[in-house]
């Protein structure tokens, strides 16, 4: 049973994202997918600087057998990436939701509007189980 | 247990030699008064200094931690592991095909040009198409080249299509192959049988279809029965079919993709004509294509004159142009043209049919002890699934490790992408009766393990010279060479 | 019928048929539409049987004049060196020929160790960080180095010199046509790159720079006075080098490259016709996510004893799919075999003494030709360009040699209609003082 955390706002496609003061969010893949993928072997980051938008790619995530996309959830300036996961990808298998965050997006507009969009941690359980 | 074994660089010894150079019986030019000293190595590459037992028990060593189709029953799906003819590497290693250069006069080759004009046509007849090109060096070069020709065939006629359609149990090499051809994949799931789905088919399908790539028979081991409503829907679309040549161990003689509406077609030598793997290649994928593609082959192919020579065609206009250097994997190509040559017509139907009678047997014994997803008469390879098992926390990778002990190289694994716990077994023609049936029972006692002591399968394998290896940290940390 | 390479007796047969459930075998393939059935028997060529196969397989091979009865001053991309005897034995071993890609690693570690040192071979003679499996060979390697570029630096113009191989730049522009790239071709000068025409070329919409060194015509490209012209833009530096004369020239790494390339024909490998050869591809660090094809990396087993597995599969066609860096999948691993084996029996010293005979021999040769027929003055290493006498015909050249016992140099006229009249000759550490001279006396009888 994976865990999902009862502060955060969710995608479809299993990211997770958190208000970080102003208008930051961060963002990382939530328990359960990091729990599908297996061993995380390396972490794709986008560059600090560049845009990123809601439902595209902004980079990726490879395990020893699969790759799969890391999808925004939200629209905005990429001001942060965890340059931790450079050299220590597996901390996204230890740390989902913590120490293995991934990037940090400014948003252009309103900020409860762009979460408002993302799944209730409820809503979220629904689809991971 | 076998020590660690040393790499070739942790057994030198400064001045130890292993070569023996001929005389340099001209005047010793000193590098720097001819070659710039900006442009001359400041430090020599640190190759190790060994002397030639070194070298001889090295790599003996290293053939004994290795596992080939002389080794024992290798039933990987997709790949047909059958043997390796012998008689094929000495021929290949006669001098007037080993010791001959591409660029010789053509007069001075013509063996060599015989043998590569009567391959392309024996290649032509058994796959149905009307000419075929040598150069691919595998089989995805053969997807690459063949869809850069149907691409050239679309463009001469005006027409920008832009997509190419691919069955989700495709190889993986079938959209790699359409992405470096400059196309956008489409992948349609198969129908609940394991086939084309038409329906999915037709709502693909349209003016931007360059082309649709199809196994047949599949990697399931199905044949798509609806290969001929398939090459309709495709055609009628303005779009051309692909055969991936993958399974060709199943048809030789019987059918053929040119029959069937293929309009190119791609052949992988070193699965259905014999050739060695050599652990990883040299392989050939040579092309085949209907008369109407012929102008877009890559040059050159060869000709022969009215006086019975033969000659290199490179008045080729509208080629693709070139795919590789000179003309293909020519040694892979004698072995090829031996193995035809050994069994003939009649002889490549046999291999056919008892290549799928071995694959039917093994499908009926191990079906009560495995899921099989789809049921019924299967061609040269089929799949289980091994989900049954993970109730016990057993997965295919497990059975497949196990196997190991057992002295087998597991079958095909986690391929196709669509079968949960997928393993894809083929047997091929060249395994015996004997062999299929202890393999089968070992199958057998290996799932019945998984149920009553899962540990013993979970922490095999126990017999190999290295126990599970840890992947992740390889990827994490990649130490890719030595660094000496 | 009865075959030697199939054990299905008539008894098996039946038996097996009665556990399928089926009468004949015929009920196996009843799922093939009778519309697609082939019937009758295959227009292909008959069977032999082992004694008529041999017999027949000698007299076409006896009809090709090959580099033991003639003596070889034909190179181009492929080269007539020695190859030590104990590499036929260990590419015998079946336990290698005989395997697929190394899927299992515990049942393959022969061969993955010996790839791992096939990588390591590499980046030693290159001076790269990371290098692969192997490619199909040096040409198709360059195309990919071209597609590579591509992906890392976001732009579509490849430069290529005109002194790069022929069918190596002709395979570039098929692969850049599937990309939808530009190929700009820079022009030559006295043998080498024009470093005027190239600077012109390159701006910053380039992802590469493509030279060969030695290149096509032999000559040394001033790999120090390109490294800064690309680099000035941000693109790649891509050099496709001849890996007999890194013993002797510098190390690619130490100049700047950004992806090396190349064929291992020349370390060990027979010359069959051009093929199979085996390609060679080496990275600096930051591409290694973006190289193609297999690549080998060390780890530990469950026990910690060393062991090697295939790595960094993420990017490769099996799992990424059309998001591939490469569709590669079968390589060249025996010929990767091949040219380990030759770097073991040559060593240090040997890669070192072959590359200085090479030199030496093609230079001693270059003396023997009548003053003023050398087409270029730039430095080369083992191939240089000759212009034969006015109105010689190559070809026609090369058929009296033949007769007289010798496989000519190459024909340039063919690829180069300016250097028509011009024969590339190459000279090996196997062409000894006399054989030099006795072909040089020749080539003035012919040539006139």
């Amino acid at each position: 049973m994976s865990e999902v955390r009862d502060h955060l706002f969710y995608s479809e496609e299993h990211e997770w994202a958190l208000p970080a003061g102003g208008q930051i969010v961060r963002v990382g893949i939530t328990d359960h997918a990091q729990c599908q993928l297996g061993d995380i072997v390396f972490v794709e980051l986008p560059e600090v600087g560049s845009t990123v938008v809601a439902g595209d790619s902004a980079g990726s995530i490879e395990s020893v057998k699969t790759v799969s996309e890391l999808y925004s959830p939200v629209s905005g300036k990429v001001v942060g990436v965890n340059d931790k996961l450079v050299d220590a990808p597996e901390i996204v298998n230890t740390s989902p939701y913590e120490d293995g965050w991934i990037l940090e997006v400014e948003i252009d507009g309103s900020l409860d509007e762009a979460l408002s969009k993302l799944l209730t941690p409820d809503q979220y359980r629904a689809i991971a189980d | 247990m076998k020590p660690e074994k040393a790499l070739i660089f942790e057994l030198s010894q400064p001045g130890r030699v292993a070569y023996s150079l001929p005389e340099c019986d001209v005047p010793d030019i000193e590098p720097a008064s001819v070659i710039p000293q900006s442009m001359l190595r400041e430090t020599p590459a640190s190759l190790p200094e060994v002397y030639e037992v070194d070298v001889i028990r090295h790599y003996t060593e290293l053939s004994r931690r290795n596992f080939g189709i002389d080794n024992g029953f290798y039933p990987l799906g997709s790949c047909t592991m059958k043997y390796n003819p012998k008689i094929n590497e000495d021929v290949a290693r006669l001098p007037g095909f080993a010791k001959i250069h591409p660029y010789q006069p053509e007069e001075s080759i013509q063996g060599a040009l015989e043998l590569l004009y009567t391959l392309q046509n024996d290649l032509a007849a058994l796959s149905g198409m009307d000419q075929v090109t040598l150069q691919p060096a595998a089989g995805a070069h053969g997807e690459w080249s063949g869809l850069m020709l149907i691409r050239a065939y679309h463009e001469s006629r005006g027409e920008k299509r832009t997509k190419v359609i691919v069955p989700d149990s495709s190889h993986g090499t079938n959209p790699a192959s359409a992405t470096v051809a400059g196309y956008e994949t489409v992948t349609i799931p198969s129908n609940a049988r394991g086939l084309v789905d038409l329906d999915q088919l037709r709502a693909a399908v349209g003016s931007d279809t360059a082309a649709l790539m199809l196994t047949n028979p599949n990697t399931l081991g199905l044949f798509e029965q609806q290969i001929e409503e398939i090459a309709q829907i495709i055609h009628d679309a303005g779009g051309l079919l692909y055969y991936d040549g993958a399974n060709s161990n199943a048809i030789m003689g019987i059918t053929r993709p040119g029959d069937m509406g293929f309009d190119v077609v791609h052949l992988n030598l070193h699965k259905t004509m014999s050739t060695p793997h050599g652990g990883g290649g040299p392989g050939a994928g040579p092309v085949g294509v209907k008369s109407r593609l012929i102008p877009f082959l890559p040059k050159p192919v060869v000709g022969r004159r009215e006086d019975g020579t033969y000659y290199w065609d490179t008045d080729r206009p509208d080629s693709i142009g070139r795919v590789k250097a000179y003309y293909g994997n020519f040694g892979i190509l004698v072995r090829a043209y031996t193995y035809i040559r050994t069994y003939g017509p009649e002889g490549l139907r046999q291999v056919s049919e008892n290549a799928v009678l071995n694959a039917n047997y093994m499908l009926k014994r191990l079906a009560p002890h495995f899921e099989v997803p789809y049921p019924g008469v299967c061609k040269h390879e089929f799949v289980l699934s091994g989900k049954r098992l993970k109730e016990y926390g057993v997965r295919t990778l497990d059975v497949a490790k196990r196997l190991l002990d057992f002295g087998y190289h597991p079958p095909t694994v986690y391929f196709p992408l669509n079968v949960e716990e997928c393993i894809m077994i083929e047997p091929t023609e060249t395994e015996s009766k004997e062999t299929l049936d202890a393999f089968i029972d070992t199958m057998i006692q290996i799932a019945r393990e998984a149920e009553s002591d899962p540990q013993l399968v979970l922490n095999a394998p126990y017999t190999t010279i290295v126990k599970r290896l840890d992947e992740a940290t390889a990827a994490r940390k990649p130490v890719l060479n030595c660094s000496c | 019928m009865k075959h030697r390479y199939l054990p299905m007796t008539d008894r098996d047969r039946a038996e097996m048929l009665a556990t399928v459930g089926v009468n004949s075998v015929e009920e196996l393939f009843a799922d093939i539409p009778a519309s697609v059935r082939y019937n009758g028997v295959l227009p292909i060529s008959p069977a032999l049987d082992e004694p008529g196969m041999l017999k027949h397989m000698r007299r076409l091979s006896d009809r090709n004049a090959d580099s033991d009865r003639f003596t070889s001053f034909l190179g181009a991309g492929i080269y007539d060196h020695h190859i030590p005897v104990v590499i036929q034995h260990v590419i015998s071993r079946s336990e290698f020929y005989t395997a697929y890609t190394p899927y299992q690693p515990e049942i393959s570690q022969g061969e993955l160790q010996a790839i791992f040192e096939f990588q390591s071979y590499i980046c030693e003679l290159t001076g790269m960080k990371v290098a692969n499996a192997s490619m199909y060979d040096g040409a198709t390697a360059l195309a990919e180095a071209a597609a590579l570029a591509h992906g890392a630096t976001k732009r579509n113009k490849i430069v290529i010199s005109r002194t790069v191989h022929p069918e190596a730049r002709e395979i570039v522009r098929t692969t850049a046509r599937g990309l939808d790239l530009e190929v700009v071709e820079v022009g030559f000068r006295n043998g080498v790159t024009d470093l005027q025409q190239l600077e012109n070329a390159v701006d910053d919409q380039t992802a590469a720079v493509l030279v060969q060194t030695p290149n096509f015509f032999g000559c040394l490209e001033d790999i120090r006075a390109i490294e800064p012209l690309i680099h000035a833009q941000k693109g790649l530096l891509v050099m496709s080098v001849n890996p007999m004369s890194l013993g002797l020239l510098e190390s690619p790494g130490k100049l700047g490259a950004d992806v090396v390339v190349g064929d291992a024909q020349p370390l060990g490998i027979p010359t069959s016709l051009g093929g199979p050869t085996c390609g060679f591809f080496a990275v600096s660090e930051p591409l290694m996510r973006r190289i193609p094809g297999r690549i080998v990396g060390q780890t530990t087993d469950r026990d910690g004893k060393r062991g090697y597995v295939l790595t960094l599969q993420a990017r490769e066609q099996h799992i990424r799919r059309e998001k591939a860096t490469s569709n590669i999948c079968s390589n060249q691993a025996l010929l990767a075999l091949c040219a380990s084996v030759y770097m073991s029996v040559m060593g240090k010293s040997g890669m070192q003494e072959v590359s200085l005979q090479n030199m030496r021999k093609a230079h001693y040769a270059a003396s023997q030709f009548p003053a003023g027929s050398q087409a270029f003055s730039a430095p080369f290493f083992n191939e240089f360009v000759v212009k034969l006498p006015a109105n010689a015909d190559v070809k026609a050249v090369n058929a009296k040699l033949l007769e007289a016992g010798y496989i000519g140099g190459y024909d340039l006229g063919v690829h180069y209609p300016e250097l028509k009249g011009h024969m590339l000759v190459a000279v090996t550490e196997r062409r000894t003082k006399k054989e030099i001279e006795e072909f040089v006396r020749e080539w003035e009888a012919c040539a006139v």
